[in-house]
Parts: C-alpha cells; structure tokens; sequence
C-alpha cells in the first residue's frame, strides 16, 4: 500500500475537486438515508387515517412530493460525484500515464535492451489502469458506504447499544477475512500479471516474426508455444478466481450471522418485554443498509489491492534513474561544440559482460577529418560510435570534445550536434517526409529535399505513389534495406550535424548508389567531422585516417597508402577483395 | 492524421448477431453454463426465502413468546445462511471459469488465425493493435461470457416473477408502478447507443497509444539520438488526451444515466404512495398491499439496473468483438489448393513465367514491382540478383516463397505451379536469410532450429561450425542454451547474420535464399561462410541478392533487374561483354582497386 502514497502529489493538484466531490457524496447520502424515514412516515399517516376515516387525498401527496424531491437532489449530487471524483481519475491517469513515458525516453540504451517492449507495454496500459480505479471508483465508493455506515451505526446505537454490539461481534471476523483474502488475492494477481506480461511479449514477438515464422513454416510450434502460455495464463486466473469467489459468500455468511443474533437475542428481548416488536424491525432494517457498504469494501479492498501491486511496478521503472544525464558537472553555457573529438585511454565494458569490449583506446579525430574503422564482427566498432553521442558512458577513461568531457556538454547540445545513422535502421510508420524531418523539425522543404537528394533517396521518392507524404511501414509501403538505409542518412545529413556517424549505413546500398553518396557528403561534410564504419575497402580508402579494430583494441592506425604499407589486417582485407576480384575475373 | 476511421468505423452489426456469434463459443460449456445458471437461481432463491425466515420469527416464534420455536427458526436460517454461500461460492467461481475458458479458446483461435494470414494484412496492420485483439480486447469479453450471460438469466428470472406477483395483488397499482418503464427503457437505450460511442472511441485511442508506446519503445534510440523525445511526448500527449477526453465523455453518460434510474425509480415509489392516499378509502388498497408494493419496487429496480450495469459490460464486449470478429473475417490468406500436388522430394527447378506483381492489389492502379519477369534457374544452379535497391530483387524471393501472390503470370517449382502446391511443402523446401535478421527470444539453439525437434544439436552445432559461429557460441557462459534477449539486443548485427545463417542450413532446404545478408559480416567471416556455401550450393538451387559482385560472380548465371525488369542475363564474362549495367556496376565497385 505504500507505493500508494507516491500518487499523492497527482491528488494534490486536484484537491479541491476532490473535496467538492466528497461534498456531494455527504449531501446525496444525507438525502438518500433520509428518503426511508419519510416513506415510514407516509405508512404511518396511512395508518391513521384508515384508521380514523379521515385521510385527505392531499395528505400523502406532499409525501411523494418529498420523496421525489429528495431522489432529484440526491440525484445531482451522485452526478456531480461521477463528474468530480471519476473524471480527476482520468486526468491523474493521463497524467502519470504522460509522466511514464517522459521518465522512460530518459532512460539509457541498456535499459530497453534488457527490458521486454510487452512488458512496458503492460506497465504503461493496465498497470496505469489499475491505479485509476483506485483512485476513481477507490475513493468514491468508499466514501459512499463510509457515509452509509457511519450513519446507520449511530443510528443503532442510539435504539440498542448492548444489541448493537452483539450484533457486531462477526464484523472482526469480517474485517480479518477481508485482509487476508485480499493478500492471497493479491498474489494470485500478481501472479496472474505477469503471466499477462509474458503472454504479450509473445504475440508481440510472433507478429514481429511473422516472416521468419512463415519462411521456416513454424507456425504451428508457434501456436504451440503459445497454446503453453495462454493454458498457464488460464490457470492462473482460475486460482485468482478461487481467491475472488470465496469473498462474497464468505461476506454474506458473515453479515447473515449479525442478522442472526439480532434475531434471537432481539427475540428474547421482545418476549422477556424488553424491547418493542418496532425496534427489532427498525434493528434488521439497519443490517440490511450494512450489508453493501460489507460488499463494497471487499470490493474495493480488491481493487486496492490490485492497485497498489500496479502501483508498486510503476514506482520500480520511475525511481529507475536515469544513467546518462545532465548532473551538477555539466557546464550548462556549453551550446554548441565544434568536432574535434578526443578518446584517452577509454575502456568500455557492458553491463553484465564479462570481457571488455573496448580497451584502452587513445584516438585523436580533428575538426573537419574523417576517420573510417574497419575491423572484424565482434571488434568494438559500433560500442566506439556509441560512446560519443553517449548511448552508453565509458567504463575508464574519458572522451573529450573540443577539449572538453562529453560528461560537462548537456546530453542535448551534444546530440544535437551529431548525426547518427545506426546499424539497424529505424524508421516509423509514418510519411517520408516526416521520417526524414525527425532529424530537423523546423527544416523548410528544400532543406529536406537537399537532404534527400545527397542521400541518394529522391530518385526513389518520385515513383512512390505520393512522392514525400507517402506513408511508410505498417501503415504504407514497405522499403528495401537499402532504400531504409539511406533514408535514415538523409535524416541524419538534414540537422547538417558537426559530427556525422555512419554506423555500418551502406551495407545494404549497391555500390553505385553508395559512390555516389559518398561524393555529395564529402562536399558536404566539409569543416564537419565524419565517422565511417564499414566493411568494404571502397567506402572507406578516401578516409583521411583509418583505424583497425582487432579485440578492441586500435591494431593499425593511418591512411589507406600507410596502411597498406603496414601490410596488416587491413592490407590484408584489401588483398582478400583484391584478390576475389582478379580470380572471378579470369 | 487520419487514423480515426480505422478502428472506428465499422458496419453497423446487431447486436443480436454478434450476440449469436459469442455465444456459439459458449457450446463446448453448455452443461457448465446450464449448472452456472442453475446455481444462480437458487442464490436468487435462497435469498428470497430469508424474510420469510423473519416473518415466521417474528409473527409465529415472539408473538406467541415460543423461546424454542425461536431457536429452531434461527437454526434453521444459519444452515440456509451456509448453504447459500456455498452454492454462491461455486457459482462464482464456475462462470469465472467458463468466461476463461472461453476466452483460452477464442484467444488461440486468433492466435491461429493470424498465423494463417498472409504478409499483405501485415503490411496493413500495425502490430500493436493486432497484439491488442489477442490481449485486452480479448480479456474484455471474460466479464461478458462468465457474470454476463449468466446473471442476465437470473436477473430476467427475477423480473419475470416480480411482475407476475404485482399483477395478481392490484392490476391498477401494478399498472401505475410500471408506467414509468417506457422512460426507464428509452432513457436507457440512449444512454447505451451513446456510452457504446464514447467506449469505442476510448477504444480506438487505447490502440493508438499502444501503437505509439510499441514503435516508440523499439524506436527509443531514434528518439534520443535525434533529440526528439519532447516532439515525441507531445504527439503521445495528444493520444493520450484524446482517451482522457474520450473517457470524460463516457464519464458524462453514466453520470447521467444513474441518477435518472434513480429517480425514475423514485417518481414510482411517489406514485404508489400517491395513488394508495387516493384510494385507500374506497378500500381498494390495504396498508400490506402498499408495504408489498414498495417492497417490490425496490426489488424490482435491482434487477433492472443490474441489466444496466450489464449493458457496459454487454456494450463492452459488443465492441471489442466487432473488431475481433473483423479479424477473425479478414480472408487475406494465401489461397492454398484444394487438393494440392504431392511435393515430397524436389529437385529444385525454379522457373517465373512473365511474373506481375504489385503490393497493391487494387486493379488499374497498380503500382508495378515487377513487370513481366521470366526466368529458369535449374537444379543445383546458383542464379545471382543484381540491380539498384528497389529494382525488384527482395519481391522475386517474397514471390518464391508465395508470401505474396502474382497478379499475372506463373511461378514454377519443378515444373508444378506453386499455388499448386501446400504452402508448408512449399515453403519446407525454401531456406531464407532475410535482411532484418528476426531473433527470438529464448536460447541460441532455439533460434537455430526454431523449436524443430528433429534438428539435433548435433545438426544444430554442424550448421554453426560450417558458418563459422561456433568460436562464438562455444565462448559463451552457457553455450547453445546462452539465453538471447527479445529480438537479440544483445548480439551484434554480425553475430545475429551468422545465426540467422546457420538457422539455414540447419534446415537442409533444396532451395536457399539470401537477401543482402553477408553485407554487414567482415570479408574474414563472409569468406569463411561463402566457402560453406559453395559446397552446400552443389546440391542446391540458390537465390543469391548481393551488391558485392564478389558475392555472386560464382553464380552460374547473374541476372540484372532494373526497375522491376530484367536488363541482362548471363555468366559474368557474358555480362561484362555486354557493357551494359553490370560492367558499370562492375568498374565502380573495382576500378580503385586495380588502380591501387
């Protein structure tokens, strides 16, 4: 329950609302508790005036007037609970549930390796639901059994308190049944969540694979797989409802036995003439007013429950901080940087790996230069890329930017001074255009078109069906590897970054394509700084540095004439493509 | 954006119809549902007999001052009491077990059928609101199949018995307590056509966010790299403001809604007190009878807002069937043959007779990818792609592998019509390592042999050995069962090519096809795999898609596509000859090197 408390600041920004709808909660119950005793009133009246043959027609009206009257203000009141109370429950849902992504765009690279999308799926969906209904339908109705309770308890006090009391006695038990059905009910809940979670991520996966599940025809080991999990999801909800089940019986048994004692000790009374047959009809009227607000706290303790388990989940990922961000040592008057780019004595290690997957690396990139890395799978070279825009810190050593740690340059003017293309390329269901603004949000359409022409795409865009605005992905037309390759370039060359990154961004280019793109961007990328990484010797012989990667570390450092002269690796990939070429070509 | 009609619009299905069709899943729990009902009832039952159990106490055991009678009488209703919480206990907890197991059955139907559908309705529908068919919507109709059905019978029963007994006390008064249904009924029919469009709408924009969180999510780099979380949160902001709105909306209706019953209910208690005044006189009316029919009131109006409370859930469930059962209608699948051609052992022959084919399928507008391509490639021959990117490469081997269907034109596999064929016999013959290399996540083995069990691992280590990746995953902690992450976060690019390689060749086809896919391994390691592939190519057909002509010039023949036609075709020396786009190609990617 405690994680609860951290909703407190989201209630606090609506208190008055809130109050007022506690308000009209009081005053619809203060009507409504009142309506029976008139209506009691009105039999009584009838009575009466049977009995003295003198009953006005307008007598009773004004009962029914009364009556009606009161079921119209009652009314108001209950609708301007549901308008105050439930709907402060959806702005705070909106709230928290806005808050949840801010906090996660924050969080480092690692993080959502190590995190399944289905699962914060789930946290940002029915986690965030959860907690509105406790603070919906969790505040509302039990402030309304609350008014119910207290009301009809003074009430049965004021007639019979020793009768009062005895007829209480079940309701410990009922309160102890209540905690703790409601903590193996929250267990089993748990539980239950998590095999949600687990089911989500594997539909979630299976989507995403539809291909490869349908090129190997795994389909039905798919379904099988799946058939496992939803059978475990099943059994898991039947023992949650086992727990649930037993609550309300156990209620009403409990709630009955109060009925029960009021019967027969209300009965002796009546016949020892210690009590009158009126008081005793008035007694179980009361009961039966107690047995909803019994029911509705079950209720709610289960929701509350559900809630705070939820809750408990959300706190995890908020209170999850942030590895990379700006702290007191960012000096906040840094706002641009100018390229030149310095690495000393850097070793990276992954979290949970066991090996270093970059060790001591000393580098010096000039403003304006390009450097070009080539290596082996496995060597280092996108971790190398990925410290500098810092997709992850460093382990040791420092990287320095004009001089000065990445760590004092604001995450964001240090990324916005970088055009990063990754490996994977990413792009979003969305338009063309759009894809290739997200570089640049404020670039006029030349500038985009400019973008898209050195990249090589804008040839390809005029055969699309609506040119620039034609949707992309699951929602438009589906682009080659190498046609997604170069529209994540043009996004990345639109920001006309200091520092461009190409992480590996021409594998799936034709070479043709690829000379082309490197010619623009050499004009281009004049006075910036440029990082190549690639495999092929072509993409990567103009470089005004080249390093080789081997077990990450810098095996072989200096242009393609000096290296070739070393008569290492990298001469000896130059050989190998060489080499292929002369064979295939005899 | 024009999202809206998506999910929105829908036919205008009846109720009773959807209602038909949910029910169908109902059948194979009839008993169930019929004990479930029959249980409810007498939870119905045994709670009307419990004032009687007072009357007795109070008008026979007190009045005539019978302290035993009293006792008895109170015993006696302890064991009612007890009885009536068992049989309530396994009611409820029998229709929460129909509701799941209803819900198992109609998920993994789903679940199938989306297995079936073919790579065209995947292009169309964005996977987060598929995985919301399979999750919530489905959950939603849980409350629907358990409590739904079952306390509408009991609620009904109820009904039927409070009227029966209003009429045969005082037709008048039955009648004048019942003359506010009309309004109850119309209020609530409007109150449940206009909450039904609110939820959908609440609906619709609970896809979208799961849309926006899934491909943001997967997307996070993008957004951090370009600095486009605030762009990002505002468009989310948007989404999420439209379900705050929408549920504000549906908040408004039941506020409304309520209340009203309340007072409708009221006005009714008023009229009956104001009719008693008028005609108790005239001795019409007795003072049990008024007591009786308050009573009733009351009793009543449960039943009838709990039908109400039923029509959310009803509404609920009506809704996100539709769109289910939408789903479940959705035929795009690739039309296998009635009676397919046996295809046990192939020899590997591939031919495409004057292939058309467009990713939209609708006619007259077609977009072109491919425009009258034919060729053969014959057992064991190694046939090479090459052109621009989106000159048609990636579409041959979509087609090959029948995940789309041609529009004109015919694709042969050993002389058989591949639509002729099963689509598992066609596709059992095929290996494809595709550009986006697809992990799972599980282990390293699993992801070899995708869960195939007669793949050994032996076979499993074989295939690995032969790409090279065994070094790898020997130095793993746990080997082959080294757990790999959703979607093989933690592998690089290289080392997912290397498995999505050795994946292939586990499988043993007599057709392989790779995509582009040594492109992103070091020389070192596509040396090693092109060695390995050589010599599975002697007994192979192969579909090789490369931009490095290293890559292909061992193929038997090159074949160069160029804006969804072929331009030339032959051996490389032919090609070279020819000095067309090949030779160009061929000079760019080599002419520095020979400078060198």
């Amino acid at each position: 329950m405690k994680s609860l408390l951290r909703l407190l600041p989201y209630l606090s920004k609506y208190k008055r609302t809130l109050l007022f709808g506690l308000l009209t909660v009081i005053i619809s119950n203060l009507f409504t508790v009142a309506t029976p005793w008139f209506l009691g009133e009105a039999i009584d009246k009838l009575k009466r005036g049977l009995e003295t043959q003198s009953l006005q027609h307008t007598d009773l009206f004004w009962y029914a007037a009364i009556v009606v009257g009161f079921a119209v203000i009652a009314g108001i009141m209950l609708f301007l609970t549901r308008q105050t109370i439930i709907v402060v429950s959806r702005k705070i849902e909106y709230d928290l549930r806005n808050d949840f992504l801010s906090h996660i765009q924050k969080l480092p690279l690692t993080y959502f390796q190590n995190t399944p999308t289905g699962d914060l799926m789930a946290h940002a969906t029915n986690d965030i639901s959860a907690v509105r209904n406790v603070l919906g339908p969790g505040i509302m109705y039990p402030a309304d059994t609350l008014m119910t309770l207290s009301m009809s308890l003074i009430l049965m006090f004021v007639k019979d308190w020793q009768l009062t009391l005895l007829a209480l006695i079940p309701m410990p038990f009922v309160s102890y049944a209540v905690y703790y059905l409601g903590k193996v009910i929250h267990e089993k809940f748990n539980e239950r969540q998590e095999q949600y979670s687990v089911l989500t991520t594997k539909a979630q996966e299976n989507l995403s694979g539809a291909r490869v599940v349908k090129a190997y025809v795994r389909e039905e080991y798919e379904i099988e797989q799946f058939r496992i999990a939803s059978w475990d999801y099943f059994k898991k909800n039947l023992v949650l409802a086992k727990a649930q089940s037993i609550m309300w019986p156990l209620m009403f048994i409990l709630v009955g036995l109060s009925l029960l004692i009021t019967i027969y000790v209300g009965g002796l009374k009546v016949i020892n003439g210690e009590m009158t047959i009126g008081t005793l009809t008035a007694f179980m009227t009361y009961l039966s007013l107690l047995i909803w607000p019994m029911i509705a706290f079950g209720w709610v303790t289960n929701m509350w429950q559900q809630g705070a388990a939820s809750m408990k989940r959300l706190v995890k990922i908020f209170d999850t901080v942030p590895a990379i961000r700006n702290t007191e040592k960012t000096d906040h008057s840094i706002q641009s940087v100018e390229g030149e780019i310095e690495f000393r004595n850097v070793t990276f290690t992954h979290e949970s790996a066991q090996t270093s997957t970059l060790k001591n690396i000393d580098l010096k990139i000039p403003k304006s230069s390009t450097l070009a890395i080539v290596g082996y799978t496995g060597a280092g070279k996108s971790s190398l890329v990925n410290l500098i825009p810092r997709l992850y810190d460093v382990s040791e050593g420092a990287i320095l930017i004009d001089g000065e740690d990445i760590k004092k340059i604001p995450v964001e003017v240090l990324r916005k001074s970088i055009g990063y293309v990754p490996q994977e390329t990413f792009l979003f269901s969305d338009s063309i255009a759009e894809n290739i603004r997200y570089g640049d949000d404020d670039a006029v359409h030349e500038m985009m078109h400019e973008a898209a022409e050195v990249s090589q795409i804008a040839n390809d865009v005029i055969d699309f069906p609506k040119q620039y605005e034609t949707m992309l992905g699951e929602r438009g037309i589906t682009l080659s590897g190498g046609q997604k390759q170069r529209t994540s370039i043009a996004r990345a060359i639109l920001r006309k970054p200091k520092i461009l990154i190409l992480d590996d961004a021409l594998s799936a280019v034709d070479t043709y394509t690829e000379e082309k793109i490197l010619q623009r961007l050499r004009t281009m990328m004049s006075g910036r700084t440029s990082i190549i990484i690639a495999h092929r010797i072509s993409t990567v012989k103009h470089a005004d540095n080249i390093i080789v990667l081997d077990g990450g570390r810098i095996t072989e450092q200096g242009n393609h004439d000096e290296l070739i002269a070393k008569d290492g690796i990298y001469a000896g990939l130059y050989r190998k493509q060489l080499l292929e070429k002369e064979l295939e070509s005899l | 954006m024009s999202q809206m009609q998506e999910d929105d619009i829908l036919g205008k299905a009846y109720d009773t119809q959807l209602m038909r069709r949910l029910v169908h899943y109902l059948r194979p729990y009839k008993w169930q549902v019929v004990i479930a009902i029959f249980l409810a009832l007498a939870v119905s039952g045994l709670e009307a007999v419990r004032p009687y159990f007072t009357k007795i106490a109070v008008d026979v055991n007190i009045a005539n001052s019978d302290k035993v009678g009293l006792l008895n009488t109170t015993l006696l209703f302890f064991i009612l009491l007890i009885v009536r919480g068992i049989v309530q206990y396994y009611n409820a907890y029998l229709t929460q077990k129909i509701g799941q197991e209803t819900i198992f059955d109609l998920r993994m139907e789903i679940f199938r059928h989306l297995q079936k559908l073919s790579l065209k309705f995947y292009d169309k529908n964005p996977i987060g609101r598929l995985i919301t068919r399979v999750t919530s919507d489905v959950e939603v109709l849980n409350e629907m199949f358990s409590s739904g059905i079952v306390m509408v019978f009991s609620d009904v029963f109820m009904i039927i018995g409070i009227v029966w007994f209003m009429f045969s006390m005082n037709t008048q008064l039955a009648l004048l307590s019942l003359s506010v249904l009309p309004f109850l009924i119309y209020g609530t029919s409007l109150f449940r056509k206009k909450a039904r469009e609110a939820y959908r709408e609440v609906r619709l924009y609970i896809a979208r966010i799961n849309t926006f969180m899934q491909e943001h999510i997967t997307g996070m780099l993008v957004d951090q790299i370009f600095n486009r979380e605030k762009k990002a949160y505002k468009e989310f902001d948007q989404h999420n403001a439209g379900h705050r709105e929408a549920n504000i909306k549906s908040i408004f209706y039941y506020a409304v809604f309520y209340p009203s019953v309340d007072l409708i209910g009221a006005v009714a208690v008023g009229l009956i007190i104001w009719y008693a005044g008028g005609n108790a006189l005239q001795g019409s009316v007795t003072i049990g009878t008024v007591m009786a029919f308050l009573q009733f009131n009351e009793m009543f109006w449960r039943p009838i807002r709990d039908l109400s409370e039923k029509y959310n859930i009803m509404q609920t469930a009506m809704a996100s069937s539709e769109r289910i059962f939408k789903l479940l209608d959705d035929r795009s699948f690739i039309v296998e043959s009635v009676s397919p051609q046996i295809f046990k052992d192939i020899e590997g022959k591939i031919e495409f007779k004057n292939v058309w084919f467009a990713y939209n399928s609708a006619s007259g507008n077609e977009n072109w990818v491919l425009k009258d391509v034919s060729f053969t490639i014959h057992p064991g021959e190694t046939a090479a792609f090459v052109g621009h990117t989106g000159a048609g490469k990636t579409t041959i081997i979509n087609l090959l592998s029948r995940f789309y269907d041609v529009q004109k034109g015919e694709i042969l596999v050993d002389g058989i019509n591949i639509r002729d064929v099963a689509l598992a016999d066609l596709r059992r013959h095929i290996a494809v390592v595709l550009q986006d290399v697809f992990l799972f996540s599980g282990d390293i083995k699993g992801n070899i042999n995708l869960g195939k069990e007669d793949i050994s691992i032996e076979e499993i280590q074989n295939a690995a050995r032969i790409v090279g990746v065994d070094k790898f995953i020997e130095s793993l902690p746990k080997k082959y069962d080294e757990e790999v992450k959703e979607r093989g976060s933690t592998l690089s690019v290289g080392q997912k090519q290397l498995l999505s390689f050795a994946r292939a060749l586990a499988f043993n086809p007599k057709i392989l096809v790779l995509d582009e896919a040594t492109s992103s391994v070091d020389t070192e390691t596509e040396i090693l795999i092109q060695s390995a592939i050589q010599k599975l190519l002697a007994y192979r057909t192969a579909i090789v898609i490369a931009h490095r002509l290293s890559t292909i010039q061992s193929a038997n023949r090159i074949i160069v596509m160029h804006k969804g036609e072929i331009r030339e075709s032959g051996t490389h020396q032919e090609l070279l000859g020819q000095k067309g786009i090949y030779h160009r190609l061929y000079l760019l990617q080599y002419k520095d090197q020979e400078a060198a």
